[in-house]
């Protein structure tokens, strides 16, 4: 059951060789990319979201075969030369990270809320909606709902 | 001053980049996985097993059942040893047990080279068991005819009993009213998201190195020690970042298994890993209570005595069970000291999975009998609740009951009037209706806490730390104790720059604990590390800090009582703004010059002998859809007194996230048992209501911050303590809206039906 | 790695029957959000897999001439919710499909699956059912149509013969214009969640009278159900209280909600009451709004 996957991981094209019956989160985390992180294996819990050509999706209930041809994003490839994502830096500068485990995923959901919704004037309903799709044991979300909000302030000015 | 600021968290960058390296992201060639096999019946004996097909399965590298392991009984209870004979964590597991004492037990395992043939490997083991009847409640367990779950125990693990601070039946005579509840809490589970998980592989023909996501990294290699005989030497224990704990990685569950499969596989790599419905059954909950207050009031509505009789269900296995009603009692005692406090309680085996340490560790269940019954008698009197615990609350200066040590901080009453003030407490208690009528109807709550800031007197509290100096004038600072998310981290860097002098970005700390390497400490557990840990830092940096400046007055020739650090600087003591070297050309020196000093490193331990009392309270204000029987919370505030807190946003980021386990333990979450077979239902995260972002209000944090004078920077212990007060706040704002007293948690739309159904509400 | 004996990846409609009907105990696999989590747990039922995740004909939502819409099996929810026929003609199967688990679930979780995994529990089906929705089936011997109801059989058990693969869902024009409906979904958490109950009503008001009312449950019985003999009892009644009194009592009726460990069946009975109560009143604000804006 070997097939050949192509897909872009961050910016760079990979070619890999997977088990039909792998999971796009197992063929991830053997090629290293270990942000995605695995706490339930049936989509419960959000912490191995990444971005597949721009949406997130939980790569634990996510063949890899599914995945040939796409786009796919990481937490790794959000910081670039050094930087950190602002959506990296707002967790940082609001307290949004605890133990951690949830955190490359969350990042991830709040990077594709930040990217869709640049310059709309949003509400915390919304931001929850949105990010539902997790479960933070640590933080009771309110540090991550504030790293959002950050995020957006400098965008609803020109509104 | 570092102290006091919202310093970055020193892990934060690792995390948020998904760079930092949990135990499943370290793999090595040929590494194994191990599985285990599971009981499918709650209580009874294994009759037969036959493995022989398991084995003869290609890719298999070894099948071991009870038979196989060491005949020896260990405790798995993450605690310090204790050198008092009475005091000894309870002994009553072996590696894979015969003796069925739950649904899940572990009864054999498989090491394989994936996954997918351990699991087949599994359905291919035959066995049989004698079945006995499952012993779910207590009163089964207690029944007069009950089989023994642990021998010789009678299915009690322990009773206890204690009166402080008066004779109980005289003070019950003075009383002008004495009002009794009963009040039962659930079985919670911790949903750390990091399931549990370790490895072990083998150095040499002796020694064994294990790779574990543990709070206890000391601990857990003492009882791998014990459960194994082998020497403390041999034992290597690692953790690396772990994913959240919750006193649930307080325990010692994984590290004697894959320590004694890598031995008999003569030291290959051995993964053993729990996946979220084994975990969830397989680890360790919060002990469900069973408890009856009585509480003796005088006529000016002064609490003249709380007497509880406890009942607490520590499952198929002791872990922590012996400890946590006593230690709930004691911790909250310090609520309402000035009243005589007395407790009876038992312990009780069950066929359900054992119960252990968990956040707050007995007091969230004791607390929410206490303050559902202190509401109960501020209703009775006709006193407004806020005003009832600010005349009967504790004070800095009352003594305790118990040690009979003064309180010397206590900003309890400060924390009810902030609170008070967050909430709008006397106005909406003005604006408001008396009588409230229509489906949806608005209420108040509030509720108290106390807790402690370690374990000592009961434990021995140690702490060690180790700091290096670079040789571009930074230091790495080693600890003992554990980061798990808490950000201790962070507190002890921050500790380390101030008392140093040194900027904050100048101390790197080795956040993974090695035991071969890494001084020792007992762990996270008991909100002790901030208080505990950061004293055995301040010792530390005050050592390092002093050879330093006697390198630089080797260098200087300036006597070194006249010099200090500052800004990472050898400044004049009295002249701050002369600066006589960098620290950074006191490295160099004492590194490199071959005439004089070598590489400078300072080493302390300390042991607390203080416990300072922590306390605050929640203040909430919600509303109940009574025809939907559910509730909404609209505000919600946690005020703490936790000392003078060391880095304000990480504080507050502890209070939002206790009180979002609290909420998730008031409205919430269950674990649920059937009562017959002591079969679990929902052990996974779709059934198990952990809390989504959706039914998480907005949180409030607030903090009083007296200064505590036992340690150097003023602090107490914040970690457990947000988790304590939300369940019985919201309890009594459903009973100030409703008019419904709900005595048992989680207070979730079925249990609500039920009370509003008896009360003719619906 | 998931524990399947057998993989065959289908590119059309006609593939996956033909894959079908030569792999007689394989089943569909579309977003996998429940075949996966079965397979996850080892289910044995679930190890032979004809995959129609990326067959396109089978996402997309179209409007024919007569104004039938149809629903391709393949859309996700977050595919419906970004539909403008579906926003615009019957937003209530997003008020459904916006309920289910979280947003990564939703980005491909199918209603093909949701359907046809014939659980008592699914969020479109009240929907679909308040909208008199037809289920079409292609297999071997062609197409066929029947409704949504009949297509439930008992819990987890649907009318898929063999071979067959659901093309689509069919709305007609005279099941969604000029009516109005609203779907809640009552359950123990505000997201990732099972439904406790669910419940959806769609209603047609002529001159202040009921023209037609629709009701379905789901979590109420061994299938989602529609509420056929309330329905029959209001047409031609005045919408007022008194109809939302009649309805809310005589709903039970027409449901089978059952004791479980997740709810006991007098706590479901209460929630089916309110939500009847709550839901209809929600529909028929929104289609006298509606009429009035006409
Ligand atoms: C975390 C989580 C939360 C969830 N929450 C909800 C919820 O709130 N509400 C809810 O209703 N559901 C929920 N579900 C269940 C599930 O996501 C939905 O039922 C989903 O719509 C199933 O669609 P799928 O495409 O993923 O189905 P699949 O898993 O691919 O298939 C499901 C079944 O349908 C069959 N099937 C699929 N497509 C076709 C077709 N075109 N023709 C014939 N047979 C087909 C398959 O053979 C299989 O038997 C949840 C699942 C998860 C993992
Ligand atoms: S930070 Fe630990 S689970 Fe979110």
């Amino acid at each position: 059951m070997i097939r050949t996957i192509s897909c872009t991981v961050n910016s760079k094209p990979v070619s890999w060789q997977i088990d039909v019956r792998m999971s796009l989160s197992e063929v991830l985390r053997t090629n290293g990319f270990t942000s995605v992180k695995e706490g339930c294996g049936v989509g419960e819990c959000g912490a191995c979201a990444v971005l597949l050509d721009g949406i997130a999706v939980d790569s634990c209930l996510y063949l890899a075969i599914w995945a040939d041809g796409c786009n796919i994003r990481t937490s790794e490839g959000e910081s670039k030369g050094g930087t950190l994502s602002e959506v990296q830096q707002a967790y940082l500068d609001n307290g949004s990270v605890q133990c951690g485990f949830c955190t490359p995923g969350l990042v991830m959901s709040s990077t594709e809320f930040v990217e869709k919704h640049r310059g709309e004037k949003v509400t915390r309903d919304q931001i929850r909606k949105e990010h539902a799709g997790h479960i933070c044991r640590c933080t009771g979300y309110e540090s991550i709902i504030r790293a959002v909000e950050q995020c957006m302030k400098p965008y609803e000015k020109g509104k | 001053m570092v102290v006091g600021t919202s310093v970055q968290r020193v892990d934060g960058v690792a995390k948020v980049t998904g760079k930092a390296r949990y135990t499943d992201d370290f793999t090595m060639p040929g590494m194994r996985v191990a599985k285990y096999l599971r009981s499918t019946i709650a209580h009874g004996r294994v009759s037969s097993i036959d493995t022989s097909q398991a084995k003869a399965l290609p890719g298999v590298d070894g099948v071991f059942t009870f038979e196989d392991v060491p005949k020896r009984i260990y405790a798995t209870a993450g605690h310090p040893y204790s050198l008092d004979p009475h005091h000894m964590d309870i002994t009553d597991r072996y590696l894979l047990t015969d003796h069925v004492r739950y649904m899940g037990d572990e009864i054999a395992i498989v090491v394989a080279v994936s996954d997918l043939i351990a699991t087949k490997a599994l359905s291919l083991i035959d066995v049989e068991y004698e079945p006995y009847q499952p012993l779910v409640e207590a009163k089964d367990a207690l029944a007069k005819d009950a089989v023994e779950i642990h021998k010789g125990t009678g299915n009690v693990v322990k009773a206890h009993s204690f009166v402080a601070g008066g004779d109980l039946d005289a003070v019950r005579k003075e009383c002008d009213q004495l009002l009794e509840g009963q009040y039962k809490t659930q079985i919670v589970q911790h949903c750390h998201l990091e399931n549990h998980t370790a490895y072990a592989y083998m150095d040499d023909l002796e020694r064994i190195v294990i790779v574990s996501s543990t709070q206890i990294p000391h601990i857990a290699r003492r009882i791998v020690a014990e459960a194994l005989e082998i020497d403390t030497g041999l034992i290597r224990v690692i953790k690396p970042t772990i994913g959240g704990g919750f006193g649930n990685k307080q325990d010692v569950i994984l590290e004697p298994m894959v320590a004694f499969l890598t031995k008999k596989l003569d030291g290959i790599p051995v993964r053993l890993k729990l996946d979220r419905e084994e975990g969830m059954v397989g680890t360790r909950v919060r002990h469900p209570f069973d408890v009856k207050v009585q509480i003796g009031l005088d006529q000016e509505g002064t609490v003249k005595l709380i007497h509880f009789d406890a009942l607490s269900n520590t499952g198929a296995y002791a872990s922590h069970g012996h400890s946590i009603v006593s230690a709930g009692a004691a911790k909250t005692h310090y609520m309402y000291p000035r009243a005589v406090y007395s407790c009876t309680a038992k312990t009780i085996y069950s066929n359900i999975p054992a119960a252990g340490a968990m956040r707050a560790y007995g007091s969230p269940q004791m607390t929410f009998a206490i303050e559902c019954a202190m509401e109960e008698a501020a209703r009775t009197l006709g006193m407004d609740s806020a005003e009832f615990r600010l005349r009967n609350g504790a004070r800095a200066g009352d003594k305790s009951q118990i040690t009979k040590k003064p309180i010397m901080t206590c900003g309890l009453l400060d924390s009810i009037k902030k609170g008070k003030d967050l909430i709008g407490w006397d106005k909406k208690r003005a604006l408001w209706p008396k009588e409230q009528t229509g489906e949806v109807r608005n209420g108040l709550g509030v509720a108290i806490f106390s807790y402690g800031s370690g374990t000592y007197p009961v434990c021995v509290e140690p702490a060690s730390a180790r700091l290096i100096l670079n040789q571009d004038g930074s230091a790495h600072l080693q600890v003992g104790a554990t980061e798990i998310g808490q950000g201790s981290d962070t507190a002890f860097a921050q500790m380390a720059a101030e008392s140093l002098g040194f900027s904050f970005s100048k101390i790197h700390v080795v956040s993974c604990q090695d035991t071969d390497v890494t001084p020792f400490d007992t762990g996270s557990y008991a909100s002790r590390q901030t208080y505990v840990t950061g004293q055995a830092v301040m010792r530390t940096a005050e050592q390092l800090k002093a050879k330093i400046l006697h390198h630089a007055s080797i260098i200087s020739g300036l006597e070194a009582t006249l010099i200090t650090i500052s800004g990472d600087n050898i400044v004049i003591s009295e002249s701050p703004e002369i600066v006589v070297m960098s620290v950074q050309d006191v490295a160099i020196d004492a590194y490199y010059n071959k005439e004089r000093g070598g590489q400078i490193t300072a080493e302390a331990t300390y042991k607390a002998r203080n416990n300072p009392h922590v306390f605050g309270c929640t203040f909430v204000d919600l509303s109940v859809d009574i025809p939907l029987c559910r509730v909404k919370i609209n505000e919600i505030y946690n005020i703490h007194d936790s000392g003078i807190i060391i880095n304000p946003l990480m504080a507050e980021g502890q209070v939002h996230g206790g009180m979002a386990m609290g909420i998730g333990a008031a409205l919430f979450e269950e674990l649920m048992v059937d009562p017959d077979s002591g079969k679990i239902y929902n052990n996974n995260l779709l059934d198990y209501k952990v809390p989504t972002i959706m039914d998480i209000p907005d949180l409030g944090a607030a903090f009083v911050e007296p200064n505590e004078p036992t340690h150097p920077y003023g602090s107490k212990s914040l970690g457990e303590p947000p988790i304590i007060s939300p369940a019985p706040a919201i309890r009594n704002a459903i009973l100030d809206a409703t008019g419904v007293a709900i005595n048992e948690l989680p207070m979730s739309p079925k249990t609500i039906f039920k009370y509003f159904k008896n009360a003719g509400l619906i | 790695m998931f524990d399947f004996n057998s993989y065959h990846k289908a590119k059309s409609v006609d593939e996956a029957i033909a894959l079908l009907s030569q792999n007689p105990e394989a089943i569909p696999l579309a977003g996998g959000t429940d075949v996966l989590v079965r397979l996850h747990g080892h289910n044995k039922n679930y190890r032979h897999l004809v995959d129609i995740h990326d067959v396109a004909e089978l996402k997309k939502v179209t409007m024919e001439s007569d104004g039938t819409i149809v629903i391709g099996s393949g859309m996700t929810f977050t595919g419906l919710a970004h539909s403008p026929v579906v926003c615009e003609n019957i937003p209530v199967l997003n008020e459904g499909g916006s309920s289910i688990g979280g947003p990564q679930v939703r980005n491909v979780a199918t209603v093909g699956g949701n359907i046809c995994n014939g659980a008592p529990s699914g969020d479109s089906a009240s929907p679909l059912l308040v909208l008199n929705a037809t289920v079409e089936l292609k297999g071997p011997d062609g197409i066929r149509r029947l409704p949504l109801y009949d297509f439930y059989q008992g819990p987890g058990q649907v009318d898929r013969k063999a071979g067959e693969i659901m093309t689509c869902l069919r709305v007609a024009a005279d099941d969604y214009r000029g009516w109005s409906a609203h779907y809640y979904k009552y359950a123990m958490r505000g997201a990732m969640d099972i439904a406790t109950i669910g419940c959806g009503a769609a209603c047609k008001v002529v001159d202040g009278k009921i023209a037609g009312l629709r009701l379905g449950f789901v979590v109420a019985g061994p299938t989602p159900l529609r509420c056929w003999r309330t329905e029959e009892k209001t047409i031609g009644m005045q919408a007022d209280e008194e109809l939302i009194d009649i309805v809310k009592n005589s709903v039970l009726g027409d449901l089978r909600p059952r004791d479980s460990w997740r709810a006991a069946k007098d706590f479901r009975e209460q929630i089916i009451k309110t939500l009847a109560e709550r839901v209809l009143r929600e529909a028929i604000k929104r289609n006298i709004r509606n009429t009035e804006m006409e």
